[in-house]
């Protein structure tokens, strides 16, 4: 870089004094006049080696790194080295430093090998370089300017050509539109400037509110089927800014309003009390609500909907006065207490209705005097007691009994009238289980009061003929052979199913018939047993049928469920229930109808004996009647386990129930 | 005979029900504009009864319309203008990327307009259904003229609507149609009854408005865009009506230009001055009803009566209100019942020390009273309005503490719970309240108590009890154990029909029953609390 500047004013000095040295000082001016050219190439050979002239070396116009590597520079003219001056020391340099005045402006020159001290015009030059100015030395930029075409008007034309005649000629082009213009107006084709928008205007919009005949057929229909938007609901006394304190919330409504989700709180604010209107800040949800409205106007589907205006109590059915449906049992008149564990099942004795058998969970069965409440004779079975049955023919004190152990017995009670157990005793010992074919399946035998008969499966149920000769057996296991019928007259056990029709639960005979019904977990099945033929398959509804019962015309069957359900199985009306109700909070475990009085009544597990007054109407032009009249409360829960049989007394309108808690109670009215 | 080879969903809710999405395929339009059109044209999805029918059999959770609404929204001419917008807008966009200025200015000239006159006299054929549909149109008018105007919130909607409400609210003090208010937490609630028709409304209190992230402006501006429209001619068949100038004049002489100005404007928004009538209106002045029969006029007199006294509540007083007071409620209210009211400053320019000041609103502890005149707090003429009478002033004087603020909206029924204070003002208002407060839900402690027997220890040894005399009133315990059962019988042989809507209306007023047992319980403690 330092070179290149040195070298620039160099050649501007040189040049000056060049031109003006060949005028002054020319030797060959002779040669001048012959050829004009050559003083041309004199000039610029004395120019060429002016160059030369100054450099102090012999090396010629080359680079002067060629040499770097060399001690000398060039050759003299005697062919010997020219030696490279010394290099100075640093002290050298500080001492010439601090002699010489003008070091800061000499500057070394590598071509030479000489340091060059810089004159002041170039220092000038090379300061306006460095800062960025023009660098000629008093260049001034801004020089004052003179326009040619002033802002002055001008006597004189600037040049003296002449106007050209296109510039009186109209223009065809101009023409061509204007002529457009002028036949679009001519032919109204022509649109004008827009004019200025004009300002809204009010007017009477309803004036000719009488017009509404004038209406088209389906304007009017749309007015007919237009829904309005209910209106927002009217501001309640919580909301306003100074409520009563009862309004306000306490810590636990807040914490529950704040804790509620959004859309579920009863109010979208939290009431608070101001003590003066001044006080009141701006609500920060009242644009959102304003919003929220309007997206409900737009976006909320519209659906008209009858709302009920009514005491609530209209619209439960009429039932008949329950005084007018007496008598039914009401009131809980004692207990009888005995058993140690569940009582699973009762019987009542059959017509008179004086001795109450039970079976429990104790391995016992225990004969109650009704009358008194009392127990009268306990007979130990030595295994727990699933099924008790009072034979129906009151003449016989005759108790068939299953119990665990694949076993059923049937007793003499030996309580009652002694005609009447000596009728019995010797029935049962006129019982022929001698004449036991070989290899039948169920064992009887006969013992002192009784005839024992062991049965391939447990027991679940034990239930007898109306004519006290036949009883049935159902088995706990899910088998095809579940069923069995005894014969008491032959000691004859058979079985009539072979085929596994469902699990079943219950079986009862039919009250006046040779016919059999058989409940499975969801079917009732009717047989005929003389024929050996099913005749009717009913459909219950009953997820899981837990007891049957038939009435005394056998036309009506009323069935329990586990699944809280009591079905009504009207046969004359189909194989679907006639009624259906659920009024249990749990498993039905059973269902009584009463012999005389038009009463049922279903046990459940949630505590509680429902009694409906039911009554069976043969001809066809009145419908049944079933009305809960009362809901009866007893045992206490044992294993959410409570009420776990029922039956009725014979005669009086008594319900006995016998509990899980070990006792049987007795309802009367 | 009928078709065997009818399609399935060819008829019936199938055919009269249309998807959204459907709908926005017939009407070719984006979901934005449809949207427009269905705020203006006011129309809404309906909820089909067979909603699988309507969804051909789909169970999809869809928005179903009337499938003639859409029908009668693809003529509406209103959709032609929504493109041209379309067309402008793209236009716009293009010569604004040109920095086309004069082009841009030029297209401005040529924005398209649309006018809603027509869609206006179409939802409300007649006028008294555009007064029912008036209560959300108020609302968000009265919102909008809150709001400082942005890039979604043109300068003049939200002049529009200061302009209109204001209008509405000088109708109603000179028709004198305010019924009731009520100042909440929220705003502001006005009733006001035309032409028969209730019409209520919410004022945001006079603060700022807060600044909302989770609204879309652009639906709100839809609908103010339509309710400026409707409200305008409302306001001018209202004007009209009672003879009112309409633009609203307040001296007779003001020119159009005068009208314009910005003084004149405060002047009418200020609602201290009443407006010029029209002399040559010859209004019907209503006089004494004519002889009605029937109940029917018991009710109307009652009205009639109640409106009178509405009218004369504040007659020839001279209220005024201190600057800390909400001036524009304060005014509308006290205007609506006959009053006069200043302040300092413009447009009244009434001094404090003047003489004729007969009641003086305050909202802040005073120390220096003046003799001749009441010193009250806002919230008396707010009651005063409720309660159709003029109230005694000791309970609301500047510093005591208010008496509770109720909502004149509730309509007390037999087994809610009324505030004692509430029972006091229905009272004074000439209504039978001694059912209501018989049904008033009792707590456990007003029920009469069954005295504990004391009962005696057992003597021991031989003795003699005294015979127990047969109480009466045991049977009437059995006899409500008996009703109830009864009663339990009933509701287990309910029809499967009507069991839900009985379940649900049971436990409804179990609910209320126990809101209003609970709010009873607060008063007493509250009670209890305040004693101490």
């Amino acid at each position: 870089m330092s070179t290149k500047a040195e070298d620039i004013p160099k050649k501007g000095k040189r040049k000056s004094t060049s031109t003006k040295k060949p005028i002054k000082k020319d030797e060959f001016g002779e040669k001048l006049d012959v050829k004009p050219v050559l003083p041309k190439v004199v000039d610029e050979y004395d120019y060429d080696s002016s160059d030369e002239e100054d450099l102090r070396n012999t090396i010629g116009n080359i680079p002067i790194k060629w040499y770097d590597d060399e001690e000398h520079i060039g050759y003299d003219k005697h062919g010997e080295k020219i030696i490279k001056p010394e290099k100075k020391g640093e002290i050298e340099t500080f001492l010439e430093k601090m002699e010489d005045p003008d070091y800061w402006r000499k500057v070394f020159d590598r071509q030479s090998g000489t340091d060059i001290k810089l004159t002041d015009e170039q220092i000038e030059k090379l300061q306006n370089i460095a800062s960025g100015k023009y660098p000629t030395i008093g260049y001034n930029p801004y020089e004052p300017f003179l326009d040619i075409y002033s802002s002055q008007k001008e006597i004189h034309p600037i040049d003296n050509i002449p106007a050209p005649k296109a510039r009186f000629i109209p223009s065809k082009d101009e023409m061509r539109m204007v002529s457009k213009m002028v036949h679009a107006i001519r032919m109204g084709w022509a649109i004008g400037p827009k004019e200025k928008k004009e300002e809204k205007k009010v007017y009477d919009l309803w004036a000719s509110e009488d017009s509404m005949d004038n209406l088209t057929k389906s304007q009017l229909s749309r007015m007919r089927v237009h829904m309005p938007a209910p209106k927002v609901t009217l501001p309640t006394h919580a909301e306003s800014y100074n409520p009563a304190e009862e309004y306000l919330f306490d810590d636990d409504e807040k914490k529950k309003w704040e804790e509620t989700e959004k859309e579920d709180r009863v109010m979208n604010f939290v009431p608070s009390k101001f003590d003066s209107l001044r006080k009141v800040p701006q609500y920060d949800k009242f644009i959102t609500e304003r919003f929220e409205r309007c997206l409900d106007l737009y976006l909320a589907p519209r659906q008209r909907k009858m709302r009920i205006h009514a005491d609530p109590t209209d619209l439960l059915p009429d039932l008949p006065n329950p005084n007018d449906l007496r008598p039914f049992p009401t009131n809980l008149a004692f207990y009888m207490r005995g058993h140690k564990g569940q009582v699973r099942c009762i019987s009542m004795e059959p017509e008179k209705g004086e001795l109450l058998a039970s079976g429990g969970q104790d391995g016992t069965v225990r004969i109650w005097m009704l009358a008194t409440g009392r127990c009268i004779k306990t007979f130990d079975m030595g295994g727990e007691v699933t099924s008790v049955a009072f034979s129906p023919i009151a003449e016989r004190t005759m108790l068939a009994v299953a119990y665990e152990g694949k076993h059923i017995a049937i007793l003499n009670t030996g309580c009652g009238d002694k005609l009447h157990i000596q009728q019995t005793e010797q029935f049962i010992s006129e019982v022929p289980t001698d004449e036991q074919e070989d290899g039948a399946v169920v064992h009887w035998r006969k013992a002192k009061d009784r005839v024992t008969l062991t049965l391939p499966n447990e027991v679940r149920q034990v239930t007898w003929h109306a004519k006290g000769d036949y009883l049935a057996t159902v088995a706990v296991d899910d088998i095809a052979k579940s069923v069995y019928v005894h014969q008491m007259s032959k000691s004859k056990s058979q079985c009539p199913f072979t085929k596994r029709k469902g699990h079943v639960q219950a079986v009862v005979f039919h009250p006046t018939q040779a016919r059999l019904f058989v409940a499975t977990k969801i079917h009732v099945r009717e047989y005929d047993l003389a024929r050996c033929v099913l005749i009717k398959k009913l459909i219950t509804g009953i997820k899981h049928i837990s007891s049957i019962v038939p009435d005394a015309s056998g036309e009506n069957l009323f069935l329990g469920g586990l699944d809280r359900r009591f079905a009504w199985m009207d046969l004359q009306m189909g194989n679907k229930p006639w009624k259906k109700l659920k009024h249990h909070t749990s498993a039905i475990r059973s269902v009584a109808y009463h012999k005389k009085y038009p009463l049922l009544a279903t046990v459940s597990d949630d505590g509680s004996a429902m009694v409906y007054y039911a009554r069976i109407y043969s001809d066809f032009s009145k419908d049944n009647e079933l009305y809960p009249v009362k809901r009866l409360k007893a045992h206490e829960k044992a294993d959410d386990l409570s009420m776990l049989h029922t039956v009725w007394h014979p005669i009086q309108p008594w319900l006995i129930t016998a509990g899980a808690d070990g006792s049987i109670a007795l309802f009367t009215y | 005979m009928k078709d065997r080879f009818k399609q399935k969903y060819s008829a019936g809710a199938a055919v009269a029900y249309i998807s959204r999405k459907q709908a926005l395929k017939k009407l070719q339009l984006t979901l934005k504009d449809f949207r427009r059109l269905c705020i203006i044209k006011g129309i809404y999805p309906h909820e089909p009864a067979h909603k699988k029918q309507a969804n051909k059999g789909s169970t999809a959770n869809k928005v179903f319309y009337y499938r003639k609404d859409i029908n009668f929204l693809a003529h509406e001419p209103i959709i032609n203008k929504f493109r041209e917008n379309k067309i402008f807008l793209r236009k716009l966009n293009h010569l604004k990327a040109k920095r086309e200025e004069d082009k841009v200015k030029k297209l401005y000239e040529h924005k398209p307009v649309y006018n809603l006159d027509t869609i206006v006299k179409e939802r409300y054929p007649t006028f008294g259904s555009a007064l029912r549909d008036l209560d959300d149109a108020l609302s968000l008018c009265f919102t909008f003229a809150m709001l400082p105007h942005t890039r979604v919130l043109k300068e003049g909607m939200i002049n529009d609507c200061r302009r209109l409400t204001a209008e509405f609210m000088h109708y109603i003090i000179e028709s004198q149609a305010l019924r009731n208010t009520f100042i909440s937490i929220k705003g502001i609630y006005y009733q006001a009854e035309i032409c028969g028709e209730k019409i209520t409304w919410i004022v945001p209190h006079e603060r700022g408005l807060p600044h909302v992230t989770d609204v879309d402006f652009t639906v709100l501006v839809t609908f103010v865009e339509f309710y400026i429209a409707m409200l305008g001619f409302v306001n001018f068949k209202l004007f009209q009506g009672i003879g009112l100038y309409y633009p609203p004049q307040i001296g007779q002489t003001a020119s159009a230009e005068e009208m314009e100005t910005e003084d004149y404007r405060e002047k009418i928004y200020s609602l201290a001055k009443p407006l010029a009538k029209n002399k040559d209106f010859d209004g019907v002045e209503d006089d004494e009803p004519l002889d009605l029969l029937g109940e029917d006029s018991d009710a109307l007199a009652q009205k009639i009566h109640e409106a009178k006294t509405i009218k004369s509540l504040f007659k020839g007083f001279v209220f005024y209100l201190n600057r800390e007071c909400p001036k524009e409620a304060l005014a509308f209210v006290i205007r609506s019942c006959g009053g006069t009211v200043g302040w300092e400053g413009a447009p009244t320019e009434l001094s404090e020390s003047s003489k004729n000041i007969t009641h003086q609103i305050v909202d802040r502890p005073m120390n220096k009273l003046e003799n001749n005149r009441l010193y009250i707090q806002p919230q008396w003429a707010f009651d005063c309005l409720n309660a159709r009478r003029r109230l005694p002033t000791d309970r609301y004087m500047p510093g005591v503490a208010l008496p509770p603020h109720f909502s004149p909206f509730t309509s007390e029924k037999a087994g809610d719970y009324i505030p004692f204070e509430r029972l006091e003002e229905l009272r004074s208002m000439g209504k039978d309240v001694s059912e209501l407060e018989a049904a008033i839900p009792k707590t456990a402690d007003e029920l009469p108590k069954r005295k504990k027997e004391v009962k005696a220890e057992p003597k021991k040894g031989m003795h003699v009890t005294v015979g127990q005399m047969h109480k009466k009133s045991k049977e009437k315990y059995h006899d409500i154990v008996e009703k109830t059962q009864e009663l339990k019988m009933r509701e287990l042989m309910i029809s499967k029909k009507h069991q839900r809507v009985y379940h649900s209306m049971k436990t409804q007023f179990k609910r209320n029953r126990n809101d209003a047992l609970k709010l009873k319980k607060k008063a007493k403690l509250a009670k209890v609390a305040a004693a101490e």
